[in-house]
């Protein structure tokens, strides 16, 4: 059990409330601006927030919500996050950058290249959220599969809807790809030998014959290695299936507590998943989200939430715990995890930029001065600031029989 | 009363994984590392060009069944690093090459918005049409699509993404907060397309960018990408270096516009085109020699050769002469190169005829196909030449790739680049806020459907 943790925020469109964009403080019409996204993303990196997800999606609407009745009140239009992290990479300095990912239509293999140069771009600072299956909006604009996550099922369990359980597979061999790719090539395949006039070692970069029930992908990445060997992979879970999925593949998992014991629960499931289908590495990193609205009162906060709530017709909803307050009772709230053991708090902000201002400005200079956030020591990349190892590619483990036979002779 | 000079338009190509960028040089660098691409776009800004110009990956080269190993090889994700590339940059264009057979429409659509919105209107996008079941292997969309099959799939992607890119009105966002609505009724105004590649009904999510859309680049050289290029491409790409056979392009692919109502200067034709540069001409000459020795070490000379035969002829002298068997068309020797399986016989007849007249070598004869760059000569000489191209109309300019990485392009911006400005014939600044489109003196594309506001769709829950 840790008592420091890591900060890291979610950035998203205009902010988490719906209503967000209607703040005297909203930047509506900039929404895709890159000054925008740079003013977000250095005001986070310069407060020392440990990595920023940027949330995407393949539609115009939210993933549930109906195209045929669009509600005009929302905000739409996006851009895309992987390169809204890429542009962001050379403009800030130790922040980690995560985009989403939908793993129903992209092609693994572009997305497995793409993250790899944001980690070149950023020198080590790169990372991906997957987000498994395709809403009925996604499917129509892509027009190639019929079948996909329309609804939760009435049970609230995703093992009851067997699409949304194939979508989680094929989440799953998304994952597996990407790492695969990411360890085609071993660190030292780039060999530059001008006395052979081999600028690299062909038996150290590796078709990764990857076949599966979604799809195949046979050959070796484009990208050599990058900074980091492997990117961080994160994912949002809220059930078995998910935390299943996380357990299995990812690096980080972003979780949604409401209470102490929604987290026992939360870490029981994963620590049993973690058993049965974590191979070796490093433990599962597990941050919990909360959702915030920050005012310097309480009374201030309450009435911008209410004056939010009633531009949108309804109260405010979240599958993470919403905390509209102060600073300091932001900070409670990130305490009161740390002391239930999570290695992190991910920060939903209700408005952009107003509460990422507020978390840079005032949530961050108080958790700092209980000595609750680590403190970052300089060291480079996204992984090794998380205390998580450089993996060593898988390949590399192989035998190589050119070396073997070396090593035969010099015994 | 003087003709007005013609302006000459330079791309930048970034160096790559082929035996033209010679890593071997001790000041040679990263193919990879971000810095490379950061030198790289800088000097494309100093010398104004009008773009930095990327090629694409899709799969690993493979030589006798082995990644081949005497080349630069790997290179990143061609929209990631442009992105990325934009956040250095003020001015220059950035311009990638994205296939159409292993990409959707929608997906590389809002890609290639981003770009723009993020650049603030630099975006352009090398359509190509790829490839082989090799590449395909890769992809979940996996298979391959025969010639023809893919330029019907590129026509009809690029139809669908202009609809798509043209589906948001120009202007900003509403985002009227007192009123409470974002967007008014009908927009993005709905996309539904029906055809043999692709069948959607598409609601665009990133709202219209700088340009409308990113320049379309267009590289194929066939009588289906000369069509397609006429059809759609702003600027073309083009392996059509000498003169005469530049000039004949140029008329030919310019000759086609008017059946779609273009002009001729809504069209650029910009050539691949390599140089040496020297203080004299003589001193140029033995640059180019030195250079070609390094891309083609007689290691290279033979992989060629079995590339184009097709077959292991790793028993050949490479200071000898060329091979005296018959090619084996049927083989995989050779994965993943462009272009290099077609028309084997034309082109060993080619490289026998060099050979033969010339009593060469088979390296001798491979540095004569593959190492003997476009321009030679002084500053002043290669400016001249230049310029000679764009105003007697056998190009617009040139897409310059130099041997080296980062800086191969360095002596050109500082050296060739102030000359052609002398000549009247290039421009002294970048414009202010200009788009990719503006650097190219492009007219604003014509929207195919121009932006209506379809009849109100079923009352919206806004005002509840």
């Amino acid at each position: 059990m840790t008592d420091q943790v890591h900060l890291a925020i979610a950035l998203e469109r205009a902010g988490w409330h719906p209503a967000a964009w209607r703040e005297a403080s909203a930047r509506a019409r900039d929404l895709t601006s890159p000054a925008y996204w740079r003013d977000l993303l250095r005001t986070a990196d310069d407060a020392g927030i440990a990595l920023a997800t940027i949330e995407d999606a393949l539609s115009l609407t939210d993933r549930f919500e109906p195209v045929d009745a669009l509600r005009r009140d929302r905000v739409r239009g996006r851009l895309d996050a992987v390169l809204i992290a890429s542009y962001a990479a050379p403009l800030t300095r130790r922040i980690g950058l995560v985009p989403t990912v939908t793993t129903a239509h992209p092609e693994p293999f572009h997305v497995a290249t793409g993250i790899q140069t944001l980690d070149f771009a950023s020198r080590g600072r790169a990372g991906v959220r997957l987000v498994a299956g395709a809403s009925a909006a996604e499917r129509a604009n892509f027009g190639r599969r019929t079948s996909g996550v329309d609804a939760i099922p009435a049970s609230g369990r995703v093992e009851d809807a067997p699409e949304i359980v194939a979508a989680f597979r094929e989440a799953g061999e998304f994952a597996d790809v990407l790492s695969r790719l990411w360890d085609s090539w071993q660190d030292d395949a780039i060999i530059r030998d001008a006395d052979t006039g081999r600028f690299v070692d062909a038996d150290r970069v590796h078709n990764i014959e990857f076949q599966g029930e979604f799809f195949s992908v046979t050959g070796a990445s484009i990208v050599p290695r990058s900074p980091q060997g492997r990117p961080l992979l994160t994912v949002l879970a809220h059930q078995t299936v998910p935390y299943r999925l996380a357990a299995e593949h990812a690096d980080l998992v972003y979780v949604t507590p409401h209470d102490d014991p929604g987290l026992a629960g939360i870490r029981s499931e994963l620590d049993a998943a973690a058993d049965e289908l974590r191979t070796g590495g490093e433990p599962l990193r597990v941050y919990a989200d909360l959702l915030v609205l920050v005012e310097d009162t309480g009374a201030a906060a309450r009435s911008a939430a209410t004056r939010l709530d009633e531009w949108d017709g309804s109260p405010l909803a979240s599958d993470a715990r919403i905390i509209v307050g102060t600073p300091g009772d932001v900070a409670d709230a990130v305490r009161e995890l740390v002391d239930a053991g999570v290695d992190g708090v991910r920060l939903r902000p209700a408005r952009q930029p107003a509460d990422v201002v507020a978390i840079a400005e005032k949530v961050v200079p108080l958790l700092r001065s209980t000595r609750t956030l680590r403190e970052d020591d300089g060291r480079g990349t996204l992984r090794a600031r998380l205390d998580l190892a450089r993996p060593e590619s898988r390949y590399a483990r192989e035998p190589e029989p050119r070396h073997a036979r070396v090593e035969e002779f010099a015994l | 009363m003087s003709r007005p000079v013609r302006q000459v338009h330079l791309a930048a190509h970034f160096p790559g994984v082929n035996s033209t960028t010679v890593w071997t040089d001790p000041t040679a660098g990263s193919q990879i590392d971000f810095s490379s691409f950061e030198h790289f776009a800088r000097t494309a800004e100093r010398g104004l060009f009008d773009y930095v110009f990327l090629a694409e990956g899709l799969r690993l080269r493979e030589h006798k069944g082995r990644i081949h190993e005497l080349d630069v090889l790997g290179r990143p994700n061609t929209l990631s690093i442009l992105a990325a590339v934009a956040a250095i940059t003020e001015h220059v264009g950035l311009v990638g090459t994205l296939n159409t057979t292993f990409n959707e429409p929608y997906e590389l659509a809002r890609q290639l918005a981003t770009l723009d919105h993020l650049s603030g209107g630099r975006a352009g996008w090398n359509a190509v049409t790829s490839s082989d079941a090799f590449h395909g292997a890769n992809f979940r969309r996996g298979g391959y699509l025969d010639h023809a099959d893919r330029y019907e799939r590129a026509r009809e992607f690029a139809a669908l993404a202009k609809e798509l890119w043209d589906s948001w009105p120009d202007g900003d966002v509403r985002a009227d907060a007192a009123a409470g609505v974002f967007l008014d009724d009908g927009v993005p105004a709905r996309v539904r397309h029906s055809g043999p590649q692709f069948d959607v009904d598409a609601l665009f999510d990133v709202p219209r960018s700088p340009q409308g859309r990113p320049v379309i680049v267009q590289a194929g050289d066939s009588a289906d990408g000369r069509t397609f290029g006429a059809e759609h491409a702003e600027v073309i790409f083009s392996l059509h270096t000498g003169f005469d056979d530049a000039r004949a392009f140029y008329d030919d692919v310019k000759g086609r516009l008017a059946r779609y109502g273009r002009e001729e200067d809504s069209l650029k034709i910009l050539p691949a085109a390599t140089f040496a540069i020297g203080d004299t001409d003589q001193d140029a000459r033995d640059r180019a020699r030195e250079v070609a020795l390094q891309q083609v070490r007689p290691e290279v000379a033979l992989t060629y050769v079995e590339q184009v035969w097709g077959r292991d002829l790793s028993g050949y002298d490479p200071e000898g002469p060329l091979p005296d068997v018959e090619p084996d068309t049927g083989s995989e020797t050779a994965r993943g190169w462009a272009n290099r399986h077609a028309a084997v016989r034309a082109r060993i007849a080619k490289l026998r005829e060099l050979s033969e007249t010339e009593g060469l070598s088979i390296r001798e004869t491979v540095i004569r196909l593959t190492a003997t760059p476009t321009f030679v000569g002084t500053p002043s000489r290669i400016a001249a030449e230049i310029d000679r191209y764009v105003q007697e109309r056998a190009t617009d300019g040139f897409t310059v790739v130099g041997h080296l990485t980062p800086h191969g392009l360095d002596e050109f911006a500082e050296r060739v680049v102030p000359l052609l400005q002398e000549r009247g014939s290039y421009r002294r600044s970048y414009e202010e806020g200009a788009t990719l489109r503006d650097l190219l003196g492009l007219p604003a594309p014509r929207a195919t459907v121009p932006f209506r506001r379809p009849p109100l769709p079923t009352p919206t829950l806004a005002t509840r």
